[in-house]
């Protein structure tokens, strides 16, 4: 009984496409799992946009939006409707092909990252060899599709937008897949399932997650900064700053195109953090292993929710970072710290078991931390401002 | 130590986001058109015309002086004074206006029609509630509609119309004695002619 909850899905999945003759079921159980991604995940991304409307509202002693539906629960239809009635407009000195396409190529290319991530037992859309490479190939590809619209829109804050994100995202890239490395580097597969697998055991009730290692616990602090930015969430939401550049890349786009230009940063939103969850937060497996009859896709899910609430926290909390503060910190800590830890992991691979290991790989890592940290804010001048050009 | 700001912002929403579900002092929200605060007593938002007693149309104390229309910055009323008079509140014949007209959506609550009225006859409205459908009808309110009962303005304004009904009334009592000192100067003077 529990074992079919939690193949629930897959066997859907299967009874479904037994209705089909033989020859078809492969392409219609493909199917079927597509249109499961592309339905969860778009109603995934509705309810997350109230959510968050309501938890900064309440993180600014607000209300939050509580007037359509029960709790304001339905605010997302009434924000659907809106913004498929709105009007379509393309500037007229617009390059309305690559205009179009832009948010088509954002949200595809979001999906298609969607289909190597384990959400369950079995439940993998395409179970790759080479799953996480084709999951940051497909993912680049984002990029390409923010400076598409930046660049088509012909508008000096479109063009700013894409200008910050692809400086960002490319600067973002590097310790994104330096941190992911690491888990390669342990696991020696680049296959998710194979990933999830590797951390599907327990000792003493508590699973061997990767984060629960000294470089796991630095890595996944990398992954999370990088993915911070590489979605363009506060505080690194600088591409489309509305206090600077009106709404960046997307400031020419209305209606149904700025829904889905949404759209994708959500799901993009909720396919790095599935992919997070499965490098280093052992993916659908349970946190104890007593938990273990609860069905995968729920602990899947829930710490996927667990990320998505970690990303609202942080966006009601911290200010936007300055152009240069964000390449400093790119280029002058993370990327260093994501290099420090590659070493650390192999010296962790190498070391064998026992305690000496734990003590000298974590005191690598909080020595580096500690010393970046201080060469960092030894650098900064506290004290009265002072304006250079502008008196 | 780097980081440190940020577990602290951090732990400051956190604190925010639970606290505002616990205490109610956290959510200073008035949800408006369910939950309303009382204005304040020195509100103002438009000015309406007073009248005495119970007929609004012989109440009315403006006297058409036309001194508030001069004065109005935007220009937002227009008056026509009455051919005839009518007895104002101590018993003098006086104007009344024919026509009294403020257009609302070229007022700007700047209250200068209230300082110069010698009158007492307009004061500012505390009612904010006024969005009409018909834009420029609905917008324009005629003396009917602007003429509010002494006791609506004593209740929004309980102590500046104290102090008004006061004046006026001392006003009144003057009048009286002076009018009660003619008749009987005048008796006097009839029965002194008359003896």
């Amino acid at each position: 009984m529990i074992d079919e909850l939690d193949q629930i899905f897959v066997l859907l999945q299967h009874w479904l496409a037994s209705f089909l003759p033989e020859p078809l079921r492969p392409a219609a159980s493909a199917l079927l799992g597509v249109a499961a991604i592309v339905s969860i995940f778009p109603a995934l991304f509705a309810l997350t946009t109230v959510l968050e409307r309501k938890g900064l509202g309440r993180i600014q002693n607000r209300l939050g939006p509580n007037r359509v539906g029960p709790f304001g629960i339905l605010q997302p239809l009434a924000d659907g409707i809106k913004s498929l009635t709105k009007e379509d407009i393309v500037p007229l000195s617009a390059d309305a092909a690559v205009h179009f396409l832009a948010p088509v190529v954002l949200v595809v290319a979001v999906f298609m990252g969607f289909a190597v991530l384990p959400m369950g037992r079995n439940m993998v859309l395409v179970d790759m060899d080479a799953g996480l490479l084709f999951y940051f190939a497909i993912g680049a590809s984002t990029e390409l599709s923010v400076f598409m619209a930046g660049w088509s829109s012909r508008n000096k804050y479109s063009l700013l937008g894409a200008m910050r994100a692809v400086a960002q995202m490319i600067s973002y890239e590097v310790p994104l897949l330096l941190s992911s490395v690491t888990v390669v580097m342990m696991t020696g597969s680049l296959s998710l399932t194979k990933i999830v697998a590797a951390q599907n055991q327990y000792s003493y009730g508590l699973p061997h997650w990767y984060i629960f290692t000294p470089w796991g616990c630095a890595g996944f602090v990398m992954y999370a900064i990088a993915t911070t930015a590489e979605t363009n969430r506060s505080p690194f939401d600088l591409p489309e700053g509305e206090s600077e550049l009106v709404a960046g890349y997307h400031t020419e786009y209305s209606g149904f195109k700025f829904a889905l230009f949404f759209l994708g940063e959500y799901l993009a939103m909720f396919s790095i953090s599935g992919l997070g969850t499965t490098l280093f937060l052992g993916g659908w497996t349970a946190p104890f292993s007593f938990l273990t009859w609860i069905p995968s896709w729920i602990w899947f899910f829930s710490k996927l929710m667990l990320s998505i609430f970690v990303f609202i926290w942080v966006r009601g909390t911290l200010p936007r970072l300055r152009q240069d503060q964000l390449m400093n910190f790119a280029w002058k800590f993370v990327l260093p710290m994501c290099l420090l830890n590659l070493m650390v992991a192999a010296l962790w691979r190498f070391m064998g078991e026992g305690w000496l290991r734990w003590l000298l790989c974590s005191a690598i890592l909080i020595a580096a931390y500690a010393a970046l940290g201080l060469g960092e804010m030894r650098r900064k001048h506290r004290g009265p401002r002072v304006y250079r050009y502008a008196e | 130590m780097l980081g440190e700001g940020i577990l602290k912002g951090m732990a400051e929403t956190a604190k925010n986001f639970f606290g505002s579900y616990f205490s109610a002092g956290r959510l200073t929200t008035v949800e408006y058109p369910e939950q309303r605060i009382a204005p304040f007593e020195a509100a103002r938002v438009f000015p309406f015309l007073v009248y005495d007693g119970a007929d609004w149309e012989a109440g009315l104390r403006c006297v058409a002086c036309q001194i508030c229309e001069k004065e109005c910055p935007p220009k937002c009323i227009y008056i026509v004074k009455s051919a005839d008079k009518k007895p104002d509140f101590v018993g003098k014949p006086q104007f009344y206006p024919a026509r009294f007209d403020i257009d609302i959506s070229v007022c700007m609550s700047c209250q200068i029609c209230v300082e110069v009225c010698p009158f007492e006859a307009i004061k500012m409205d505390t009612e904010f509630e006024l969005s009409t459908s018909d834009r420029f009808g609905g917008l324009l309110h005629d003396r009917r509609q602007l003429a509010k009962s002494n006791e609506y303005y004593n209740r929004i304004h309980p102590s500046e119309a104290a102090g008004v009904d006061a004046r006026l009334s001392e006003e009144k009592a003057k009048a009286e004695a002076k009018a009660r000192a003619a008749t009987e100067a005048a008796a006097a003077k009839a029965a002194g002619q008359g003896a």
